[in-house]
Protein backbone atom coordinates (compact mmCIF):
# COMPACT_ATOMS: atom_id res chain seq x y z
CA UNK A 1 0.00 0.00 0.00
CA UNK A 2 0.97 3.50 -1.12
CA UNK A 3 0.01 6.92 1.13
CA UNK A 4 1.59 9.80 1.98
CA UNK A 5 1.52 12.62 4.64
CA UNK A 6 0.00 15.66 3.53
CA UNK A 7 2.63 18.18 5.00
CA UNK A 8 7.02 18.80 4.14
CA UNK A 9 7.11 19.55 7.55
CA UNK A 10 6.00 18.44 11.00
CA UNK A 11 6.11 21.76 12.97
CA UNK A 12 2.29 20.49 14.72
CA UNK A 13 -0.22 18.99 14.86
CA UNK A 14 -2.17 21.23 14.18
CA UNK A 15 -1.45 21.30 10.45
CA UNK A 16 -2.26 17.10 10.33
CA UNK A 17 -4.92 15.50 8.98
CA UNK A 18 -6.47 12.51 10.99
CA UNK A 19 -4.86 10.16 7.80
CA UNK A 20 -1.48 11.61 8.68
CA UNK A 21 -1.71 10.80 12.18
CA UNK A 22 -3.21 7.01 11.17
CA UNK A 23 -0.46 6.69 8.64
CA UNK A 24 1.97 8.07 11.43
CA UNK A 25 0.38 5.27 13.66
CA UNK A 26 0.66 2.30 11.45
CA UNK A 27 4.07 2.90 10.55
CA UNK A 28 4.99 3.54 13.94
CA UNK A 29 4.01 -0.02 14.75
CA UNK A 30 6.16 -1.73 12.05
CA UNK A 31 9.23 0.08 13.42
CA UNK A 32 8.40 -0.87 17.08
CA UNK A 33 8.58 -4.33 15.83
CA UNK A 34 12.10 -3.66 14.15
CA UNK A 35 13.60 -2.02 17.58
CA UNK A 36 12.79 -5.32 19.24
CA UNK A 37 14.64 -7.18 17.41
CA UNK A 38 18.32 -8.11 17.82
CA UNK A 39 19.44 -5.89 15.30
CA UNK A 40 17.45 -2.73 15.76
CA UNK A 41 18.38 -0.93 12.65
CA UNK A 42 17.01 -0.75 8.72
CA UNK A 43 19.46 0.99 6.14
CA UNK A 44 16.41 2.86 4.67
CA UNK A 45 17.86 6.58 5.71
CA UNK A 46 21.82 6.01 4.73
CA UNK A 47 22.15 8.66 2.25
CA UNK A 48 20.15 11.36 4.62
CA UNK A 49 21.62 13.78 6.75
CA UNK A 50 19.72 15.43 10.02
CA UNK A 51 20.87 17.92 12.22
CA UNK A 52 19.54 18.14 15.75
CA UNK A 53 19.24 21.29 16.63
CA UNK A 54 18.92 22.35 20.19
CA UNK A 55 18.60 25.71 21.42
CA UNK A 56 17.00 24.74 24.58
CA UNK A 57 17.83 21.56 26.78
CA UNK A 58 16.52 18.37 26.38
CA UNK A 59 17.60 14.83 28.07
CA UNK A 60 14.56 12.53 26.53
CA UNK A 61 13.85 14.15 23.52
CA UNK A 62 16.86 14.49 22.36
CA UNK A 63 18.24 11.20 22.94
CA UNK A 64 15.08 9.48 21.63
CA UNK A 65 15.33 11.09 18.10
CA UNK A 66 19.11 10.58 17.71
CA UNK A 67 18.23 7.06 18.29
CA UNK A 68 15.16 7.38 15.90
CA UNK A 69 17.66 8.44 13.60
CA UNK A 70 20.54 6.25 14.06
CA UNK A 71 18.00 2.88 13.99
CA UNK A 72 17.09 3.97 10.21
CA UNK A 73 20.50 3.95 9.35
CA UNK A 74 20.75 8.49 9.14
CA UNK A 75 23.78 10.76 9.17
CA UNK A 76 23.69 13.03 12.20
CA UNK A 77 25.22 15.95 13.48
CA UNK A 78 23.96 17.62 16.64
CA UNK A 79 24.10 21.10 18.08
CA UNK A 80 23.07 22.58 21.41
CA UNK A 81 23.16 26.15 22.06
CA UNK A 82 25.38 26.10 24.92
CA UNK A 83 28.16 25.42 23.20
CA UNK A 84 27.44 27.59 20.00
CA UNK A 85 27.98 30.41 17.99
CA UNK A 86 24.63 31.37 19.11
CA UNK A 87 26.50 33.21 22.33
CA UNK A 88 28.27 35.17 19.79
CA UNK A 89 25.13 36.74 18.59
CA UNK A 90 24.73 34.73 15.56
CA UNK A 91 20.75 34.86 14.63
CA UNK A 92 18.79 32.01 13.75
CA UNK A 93 18.51 31.77 10.32
CA UNK A 94 22.02 32.28 9.74
CA UNK A 95 22.89 29.52 12.01
CA UNK A 96 20.92 27.52 10.11
CA UNK A 97 21.58 28.21 6.80
CA UNK A 98 25.52 27.93 7.71
CA UNK A 99 24.66 24.29 9.22
CA UNK A 100 22.44 23.51 5.78
CA UNK A 101 24.88 25.06 3.48
CA UNK A 102 27.40 21.83 4.80
CA UNK A 103 24.06 19.80 3.08
CA UNK A 104 22.05 18.39 5.87
CA UNK A 105 18.30 17.54 4.21
CA UNK A 106 16.57 17.50 7.43
CA UNK A 107 16.75 19.63 11.16
CA UNK A 108 14.53 18.69 14.05
CA UNK A 109 14.52 21.94 16.34
CA UNK A 110 13.91 22.60 19.54
CA UNK A 111 13.86 26.54 20.60
CA UNK A 112 12.48 28.50 23.11
CA UNK A 113 9.91 30.59 20.92
CA UNK A 114 6.71 29.85 19.92
CA UNK A 115 6.95 29.78 15.75
CA UNK A 116 10.80 28.92 15.61
CA UNK A 117 9.80 25.91 13.92
CA UNK A 118 7.28 27.60 11.79
CA UNK A 119 9.60 30.07 11.10
CA UNK A 120 12.66 28.22 10.06
CA UNK A 121 10.28 25.78 6.97
CA UNK A 122 8.99 29.24 5.62
CA UNK A 123 12.56 30.41 5.57
CA UNK A 124 14.89 27.39 4.92
CA UNK A 125 14.94 24.74 2.23
CA UNK A 126 15.20 22.16 4.15
CA UNK A 127 12.77 19.86 6.12
CA UNK A 128 11.97 20.65 9.63
CA UNK A 129 10.22 18.38 12.41
CA UNK A 130 9.65 20.76 16.00
CA UNK A 131 10.80 18.99 19.07
CA UNK A 132 9.49 21.71 21.05
CA UNK A 133 8.81 25.31 20.20
CA UNK A 134 8.33 26.88 23.65
CA UNK A 135 4.90 27.05 24.80
CA UNK A 136 3.47 26.35 21.53
CA UNK A 137 3.74 22.66 20.31
CA UNK A 138 6.01 19.46 20.73
CA UNK A 139 3.77 16.97 18.48
CA UNK A 140 5.96 14.10 18.18
CA UNK A 141 5.15 14.25 21.97
CA UNK A 142 1.55 14.72 21.25
CA UNK A 143 1.62 11.54 18.56
CA UNK A 144 3.64 9.45 21.45
CA UNK A 145 1.09 9.86 23.89
CA UNK A 146 -1.87 9.38 21.68
CA UNK A 147 0.18 6.29 20.32
CA UNK A 148 0.45 4.69 23.90
CA UNK A 149 -3.06 5.20 24.78
CA UNK A 150 -3.80 3.16 21.42
CA UNK A 151 -1.67 0.82 22.59
CA UNK A 152 -3.06 0.13 25.96
CA UNK A 153 -6.56 0.58 25.43
CA UNK A 154 -6.69 -0.65 21.72
CA UNK A 155 -7.92 2.73 20.54
CA UNK A 156 -7.93 6.35 21.10
CA UNK A 157 -11.68 7.17 19.70
CA UNK A 158 -14.24 8.04 22.40
CA UNK A 159 -11.43 7.54 24.85
CA UNK A 160 -11.70 10.13 27.82
CA UNK A 161 -8.54 11.68 28.69
CA UNK A 162 -7.60 14.41 31.05
CA UNK A 163 -4.46 16.42 30.96
CA UNK A 164 -3.55 17.78 34.62
CA UNK A 165 -1.26 20.53 35.78
CA UNK A 166 0.43 23.58 33.88
CA UNK A 167 -1.65 23.75 30.45
CA UNK A 168 -0.32 27.25 30.31
CA UNK A 169 3.30 26.78 29.91
CA UNK A 170 2.54 23.35 28.23
CA UNK A 171 3.34 22.73 24.49
CA UNK A 172 2.70 18.92 25.12
CA UNK A 173 -0.87 20.19 26.29
CA UNK A 174 -1.48 21.47 23.15
CA UNK A 175 -0.11 18.68 20.85
CA UNK A 176 -2.01 16.28 22.77
CA UNK A 177 -5.26 18.35 22.48
CA UNK A 178 -4.92 18.73 18.83
CA UNK A 179 -3.84 14.73 18.72
CA UNK A 180 -6.66 13.44 20.54
CA UNK A 181 -9.28 15.66 19.17
CA UNK A 182 -8.64 14.92 16.11
CA UNK A 183 -8.47 10.65 16.18
CA UNK A 184 -12.23 11.20 18.30
CA UNK A 185 -11.44 11.11 22.43
CA UNK A 186 -12.57 13.68 24.36
CA UNK A 187 -9.81 15.77 26.37
CA UNK A 188 -10.33 17.75 29.64
CA UNK A 189 -8.20 20.23 30.95
CA UNK A 190 -7.45 20.52 34.52
CA UNK A 191 -5.53 22.71 37.08
CA UNK A 192 -5.81 25.85 39.31
CA UNK A 193 -7.20 29.13 37.37
CA UNK A 194 -4.06 30.64 37.33
CA UNK A 195 -2.13 27.45 35.08
CA UNK A 196 -5.44 27.08 32.45
CA UNK A 197 -5.40 30.01 29.33
CA UNK A 198 -8.16 31.89 29.11
CA UNK A 199 -10.64 30.46 26.24
CA UNK A 200 -8.97 27.22 26.09
CA UNK A 201 -12.63 26.03 25.79
CA UNK A 202 -12.69 27.49 22.46
CA UNK A 203 -11.12 24.61 21.43
CA UNK A 204 -13.62 21.70 22.57
CA UNK A 205 -11.89 21.04 25.78
CA UNK A 206 -13.43 20.79 29.17
CA UNK A 207 -12.21 22.77 31.99
CA UNK A 208 -12.50 21.53 35.42
CA UNK A 209 -10.38 22.65 38.92
CA UNK A 210 -11.28 19.94 41.02
CA UNK A 211 -8.64 16.15 40.77
CA UNK A 212 -10.87 14.20 41.96
CA UNK A 213 -13.96 15.07 39.71
CA UNK A 214 -11.45 14.65 36.50
CA UNK A 215 -9.87 11.64 37.77
CA UNK A 216 -13.85 10.33 38.21
CA UNK A 217 -14.86 11.07 34.82
CA UNK A 218 -11.62 9.98 32.44
CA UNK A 219 -10.14 6.83 31.29
CA UNK A 220 -6.81 8.33 31.13
CA UNK A 221 -4.95 11.20 33.17
CA UNK A 222 -1.78 12.75 31.41
CA UNK A 223 0.13 14.21 34.45
CA UNK A 224 2.14 16.98 33.52
CA UNK A 225 5.37 19.02 34.50
CA UNK A 226 4.98 22.23 36.91
CA UNK A 227 7.31 24.05 34.40
CA UNK A 228 8.71 26.20 37.19
CA UNK A 229 11.62 27.78 34.62
CA UNK A 230 8.51 29.12 32.17
CA UNK A 231 6.65 30.55 35.43
CA UNK A 232 7.52 34.52 35.90
CA UNK A 233 5.29 35.11 38.67
CA UNK A 234 3.74 33.21 41.38
CA UNK A 235 0.59 30.79 39.93
CA UNK A 236 0.24 29.01 43.27
CA UNK A 237 1.42 29.32 46.88
CA UNK A 238 3.20 26.83 47.16
CA UNK A 239 4.64 23.56 45.46
CA UNK A 240 3.72 21.82 48.67
CA UNK A 241 -0.10 23.27 47.96
CA UNK A 242 0.09 22.35 44.98
CA UNK A 243 0.59 18.66 45.62
CA UNK A 244 -2.29 18.16 47.88
CA UNK A 245 -4.55 19.86 45.01
CA UNK A 246 -3.34 18.30 42.27
CA UNK A 247 -0.98 15.84 43.21
CA UNK A 248 -1.58 12.15 42.16
CA UNK A 249 -1.12 10.07 44.78
CA UNK A 250 -2.24 5.99 45.00
CA UNK A 251 -4.69 7.09 47.65
CA UNK A 252 -6.79 8.93 45.25
CA UNK A 253 -6.52 6.26 42.44
CA UNK A 254 -7.70 3.34 44.63
CA UNK A 255 -10.42 5.27 45.57
CA UNK A 256 -11.86 5.53 41.84
CA UNK A 257 -14.35 2.71 40.92
CA UNK A 258 -11.91 1.71 37.87
CA UNK A 259 -8.62 1.67 36.59
CA UNK A 260 -7.51 4.72 35.14
CA UNK A 261 -4.45 4.75 32.87
CA UNK A 262 -1.41 7.15 34.03
CA UNK A 263 0.92 8.80 31.60
CA UNK A 264 3.72 11.25 32.17
CA UNK A 265 6.00 12.90 29.68
CA UNK A 266 8.62 13.56 32.00
CA UNK A 267 10.58 14.59 33.28
CA UNK A 268 8.87 13.41 36.73
CA UNK A 269 8.96 15.59 39.38
CA UNK A 270 8.46 12.68 42.23
CA UNK A 271 6.38 14.11 44.56
CA UNK A 272 4.82 17.20 43.61
CA UNK A 273 2.44 15.96 40.38
CA UNK A 274 2.47 12.40 41.17
CA UNK A 275 3.51 10.04 43.51
CA UNK A 276 6.49 7.77 43.47
CA UNK A 277 4.09 4.96 44.11
CA UNK A 278 1.96 5.56 41.34
CA UNK A 279 4.69 6.58 38.77
CA UNK A 280 5.88 2.96 39.64
CA UNK A 281 2.51 1.34 39.40
CA UNK A 282 0.99 -1.01 36.49
CA UNK A 283 -1.39 1.66 35.86
CA UNK A 284 1.43 4.01 34.75
CA UNK A 285 3.03 3.48 31.13
CA UNK A 286 5.40 5.87 31.46
CA UNK A 287 8.13 4.16 30.55
CA UNK A 288 6.45 2.48 27.59
CA UNK A 289 5.88 6.69 26.43
CA UNK A 290 9.55 6.16 25.98
CA UNK A 291 9.32 3.57 24.45
CA UNK A 292 7.31 4.28 21.95
CA UNK A 293 8.81 7.79 21.47
CA UNK A 294 11.50 6.32 19.51
CA UNK A 295 9.12 3.93 17.21
CA UNK A 296 6.66 7.50 16.46
CA UNK A 297 10.08 9.43 15.60
CA UNK A 298 11.38 6.80 13.35
CA UNK A 299 8.07 7.01 11.78
CA UNK A 300 7.60 10.71 11.45
CA UNK A 301 11.14 10.94 9.78
CA UNK A 302 11.04 8.04 7.65
CA UNK A 303 7.45 9.99 6.34
CA UNK A 304 9.35 13.10 5.67
CA UNK A 305 12.25 12.13 4.07
CA UNK A 306 10.51 9.98 1.82
CA UNK A 307 9.34 13.27 -0.08
CA UNK A 308 12.99 14.52 -0.15
CA UNK A 309 13.70 14.32 -3.94
CA UNK A 310 17.23 12.90 -4.89
CA UNK B 1 -3.79 -5.54 -23.21
CA UNK B 2 -3.36 -9.08 -24.37
CA UNK B 3 -3.88 -12.00 -21.80
CA UNK B 4 -2.29 -15.25 -21.57
CA UNK B 5 -2.59 -17.64 -19.04
CA UNK B 6 0.45 -19.71 -18.12
CA UNK B 7 -0.23 -22.19 -15.37
CA UNK B 8 -4.28 -22.81 -14.39
CA UNK B 9 -6.01 -24.04 -10.91
CA UNK B 10 -4.72 -27.44 -11.83
CA UNK B 11 -1.77 -26.84 -12.74
CA UNK B 12 -0.57 -24.33 -9.92
CA UNK B 13 -1.75 -26.96 -7.79
CA UNK B 14 0.58 -29.80 -9.64
CA UNK B 15 3.33 -27.05 -9.04
CA UNK B 16 3.27 -26.49 -5.66
CA UNK B 17 2.81 -30.50 -4.83
CA UNK B 18 5.76 -30.55 -6.95
CA UNK B 19 7.70 -27.59 -4.48
CA UNK B 20 6.90 -29.68 -1.67
CA UNK B 21 8.23 -32.94 -2.31
CA UNK B 22 11.52 -31.04 -3.84
CA UNK B 23 12.12 -29.10 -0.28
CA UNK B 24 11.35 -32.75 1.29
CA UNK B 25 13.90 -34.36 -0.71
CA UNK B 26 16.24 -32.06 0.66
CA UNK B 27 15.19 -31.32 4.17
CA UNK B 28 13.53 -34.76 5.42
CA UNK B 29 12.27 -34.02 8.58
CA UNK B 30 12.52 -30.28 8.54
CA UNK B 31 13.34 -29.75 12.06
CA UNK B 32 16.03 -27.85 11.32
CA UNK B 33 14.26 -25.97 8.43
CA UNK B 34 12.00 -22.91 8.64
CA UNK B 35 10.33 -21.32 5.64
CA UNK B 36 10.08 -17.57 5.88
CA UNK B 37 7.58 -15.86 3.36
CA UNK B 38 8.31 -12.72 1.54
CA UNK B 39 5.28 -9.40 2.38
CA UNK B 40 3.14 -8.84 0.67
CA UNK B 41 2.71 -11.73 -2.06
CA UNK B 42 5.42 -14.76 -0.77
CA UNK B 43 3.00 -14.86 1.71
CA UNK B 44 0.23 -17.05 -0.23
CA UNK B 45 2.46 -19.55 -1.32
CA UNK B 46 4.26 -20.22 1.71
CA UNK B 47 0.51 -20.58 3.46
CA UNK B 48 -0.36 -23.03 0.75
CA UNK B 49 3.35 -24.61 1.02
CA UNK B 50 3.05 -24.72 4.49
CA UNK B 51 -0.58 -26.65 4.34
CA UNK B 52 0.91 -28.95 1.68
CA UNK B 53 4.16 -30.13 3.50
CA UNK B 54 2.05 -30.76 6.40
CA UNK B 55 -0.51 -32.92 4.77
CA UNK B 56 2.23 -34.86 3.60
CA UNK B 57 4.56 -35.02 6.37
CA UNK B 58 2.29 -34.48 9.49
CA UNK B 59 5.12 -32.24 11.09
CA UNK B 60 4.21 -28.68 12.19
CA UNK B 61 6.33 -26.92 9.50
CA UNK B 62 7.62 -23.62 11.03
CA UNK B 63 6.64 -20.13 8.88
CA UNK B 64 7.48 -16.58 9.08
CA UNK B 65 6.47 -13.53 7.13
CA UNK B 66 8.99 -11.58 6.57
CA UNK B 67 8.63 -7.48 5.70
CA UNK B 68 11.49 -5.79 3.56
CA UNK B 69 10.11 -2.34 2.76
CA UNK B 70 12.94 -0.69 5.04
CA UNK B 71 15.80 -2.59 3.33
CA UNK B 72 14.22 -1.73 -0.20
CA UNK B 73 17.29 0.47 -2.17
CA UNK B 74 14.61 2.40 -3.85
CA UNK B 75 13.79 4.45 -0.95
CA UNK B 76 13.10 8.20 -2.73
CA UNK B 77 12.70 6.51 -5.99
CA UNK B 78 9.67 6.00 -6.07
CA UNK B 79 6.85 9.11 -6.39
CA UNK B 80 5.43 7.56 -2.71
CA UNK B 81 6.63 5.75 0.38
CA UNK B 82 5.84 2.35 0.89
CA UNK B 83 3.96 1.41 3.93
CA UNK B 84 5.24 -1.84 5.55
CA UNK B 85 3.51 -5.01 5.83
CA UNK B 86 3.86 -7.10 9.32
CA UNK B 87 6.79 -9.09 10.06
CA UNK B 88 6.15 -12.00 11.95
CA UNK B 89 9.49 -14.42 13.09
CA UNK B 90 8.61 -15.25 16.41
CA UNK B 91 11.64 -17.91 16.53
CA UNK B 92 15.49 -17.89 16.63
CA UNK B 93 16.98 -18.44 12.99
CA UNK B 94 20.20 -18.88 14.11
CA UNK B 95 21.73 -22.25 12.83
CA UNK B 96 18.96 -22.91 10.68
CA UNK B 97 18.23 -23.57 7.14
CA UNK B 98 16.23 -21.00 5.86
CA UNK B 99 13.99 -21.17 2.65
CA UNK B 100 12.95 -17.76 1.40
CA UNK B 101 9.72 -17.93 -0.47
CA UNK B 102 8.24 -15.36 -3.22
CA UNK B 103 5.83 -15.40 -5.86
CA UNK B 104 7.61 -13.77 -8.94
CA UNK B 105 11.66 -13.78 -9.19
CA UNK B 106 12.54 -10.68 -11.69
CA UNK B 107 15.30 -8.43 -11.38
CA UNK B 108 16.24 -9.61 -7.69
CA UNK B 109 16.18 -6.78 -6.08
CA UNK B 110 13.70 -7.83 -3.51
CA UNK B 111 15.32 -10.93 -2.65
CA UNK B 112 18.48 -8.69 -2.05
CA UNK B 113 16.53 -6.65 0.04
CA UNK B 114 14.90 -9.54 1.69
CA UNK B 115 18.80 -11.24 2.66
CA UNK B 116 19.37 -8.14 4.36
CA UNK B 117 16.25 -8.22 6.25
CA UNK B 118 16.87 -11.46 7.01
CA UNK B 119 19.91 -11.10 8.31
CA UNK B 120 18.80 -9.00 11.00
CA UNK B 121 16.89 -11.94 12.77
CA UNK B 122 20.33 -13.76 13.19
CA UNK B 123 23.20 -15.90 11.16
CA UNK B 124 20.94 -18.97 9.16
CA UNK B 125 23.01 -21.93 8.83
CA UNK B 126 21.80 -21.72 4.71
CA UNK B 127 19.72 -19.52 2.96
CA UNK B 128 17.81 -21.44 -0.14
CA UNK B 129 15.14 -19.76 -2.65
CA UNK B 130 12.00 -20.49 -3.52
CA UNK B 131 10.06 -18.99 -6.25
CA UNK B 132 6.58 -20.05 -8.12
CA UNK B 133 7.86 -18.34 -10.77
CA UNK B 134 11.03 -17.41 -12.49
CA UNK B 135 11.44 -14.57 -14.80
CA UNK B 136 14.67 -15.71 -16.21
CA UNK B 137 16.91 -13.69 -18.10
CA UNK B 138 15.71 -10.45 -16.47
CA UNK B 139 17.94 -9.95 -13.77
CA UNK B 140 19.33 -6.72 -12.10
CA UNK B 141 21.89 -8.50 -9.98
CA UNK B 142 23.45 -12.07 -9.28
CA UNK B 143 20.65 -14.21 -7.54
CA UNK B 144 19.62 -17.46 -8.92
CA UNK B 145 16.48 -19.50 -7.55
CA UNK B 146 17.04 -22.95 -5.61
CA UNK B 147 13.15 -24.53 -6.47
CA UNK B 148 11.29 -22.83 -9.23
CA UNK B 149 7.84 -23.91 -9.77
CA UNK B 150 7.92 -22.16 -13.65
CA UNK B 151 10.17 -20.23 -15.57
CA UNK B 152 8.80 -18.15 -17.95
CA UNK B 153 10.42 -15.69 -20.61
CA UNK B 154 9.16 -12.36 -20.69
CA UNK B 155 9.89 -9.14 -22.24
CA UNK B 156 10.20 -6.32 -19.52
CA UNK B 157 7.02 -4.65 -21.16
CA UNK B 158 4.97 -7.82 -19.78
CA UNK B 159 3.70 -8.44 -16.57
CA UNK B 160 3.35 -11.34 -14.95
CA UNK B 161 0.32 -11.69 -12.55
CA UNK B 162 -0.36 -14.14 -10.02
CA UNK B 163 -3.58 -14.85 -8.58
CA UNK B 164 -5.03 -16.87 -5.60
CA UNK B 165 -8.08 -18.54 -4.48
CA UNK B 166 -8.49 -16.68 -0.68
CA UNK B 167 -7.59 -13.21 -2.74
CA UNK B 168 -9.08 -12.95 -6.64
CA UNK B 169 -11.43 -15.90 -6.53
CA UNK B 170 -8.87 -18.34 -8.16
CA UNK B 171 -5.88 -19.86 -8.71
CA UNK B 172 -4.04 -18.81 -11.94
CA UNK B 173 -0.96 -17.08 -13.17
CA UNK B 174 -1.45 -14.79 -16.21
CA UNK B 175 1.21 -13.25 -18.59
CA UNK B 176 0.06 -9.73 -19.58
CA UNK B 177 1.42 -7.97 -23.05
CA UNK B 178 0.54 -4.44 -23.75
CA UNK B 179 -0.94 -4.12 -27.57
CA UNK B 180 1.16 -2.85 -30.53
CA UNK B 181 4.67 -3.88 -28.09
CA UNK B 182 4.99 -7.94 -28.57
CA UNK B 183 7.32 -7.29 -31.85
CA UNK B 184 9.59 -5.01 -30.73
Amino acid sequence: MMEQLSVEHLVGIRDLTRNDIELIFKTADSFKDVINRPIKKVPSLRDITIANLFFENSTRTRLSFELAEKRLSADIVNFSAASSSVKKGETLIDTVNNILSMKVDMVVMRHPNPGAALFLSQRTNTRVINAGDGTHEHPTQGLLDAFSIRERLGSVEGKKVVIVGDILHSRVALSNIYTLQKLGAEVMVCGPTTLIPKYIDLLGVKVEHNLRRALEWCDVANMLRIQLERQDIHYFPSLREYSMQYGLTMELLNSLDREIVVMHPGPINRGVEITSEVADSTQSIILNQVENGVAIRMAAIYLLASKIGR
Amino acid sequence: MEKQVILNEQQVQLTMNRLAYQLIENHSDFSSTVLVGLQPRGIHVLTRLKTILEEITGQVITCGQLDITFYRDDFRRREKPLIPSATNIDFTIEGKNVVLVDDVLYTGRTIRSGLDALLAFGRPKRVELLVLIDRRFQRDLPIQADYVGQPIDALNSERVSVEWKEVEGKDSIILFTPLNDGAA
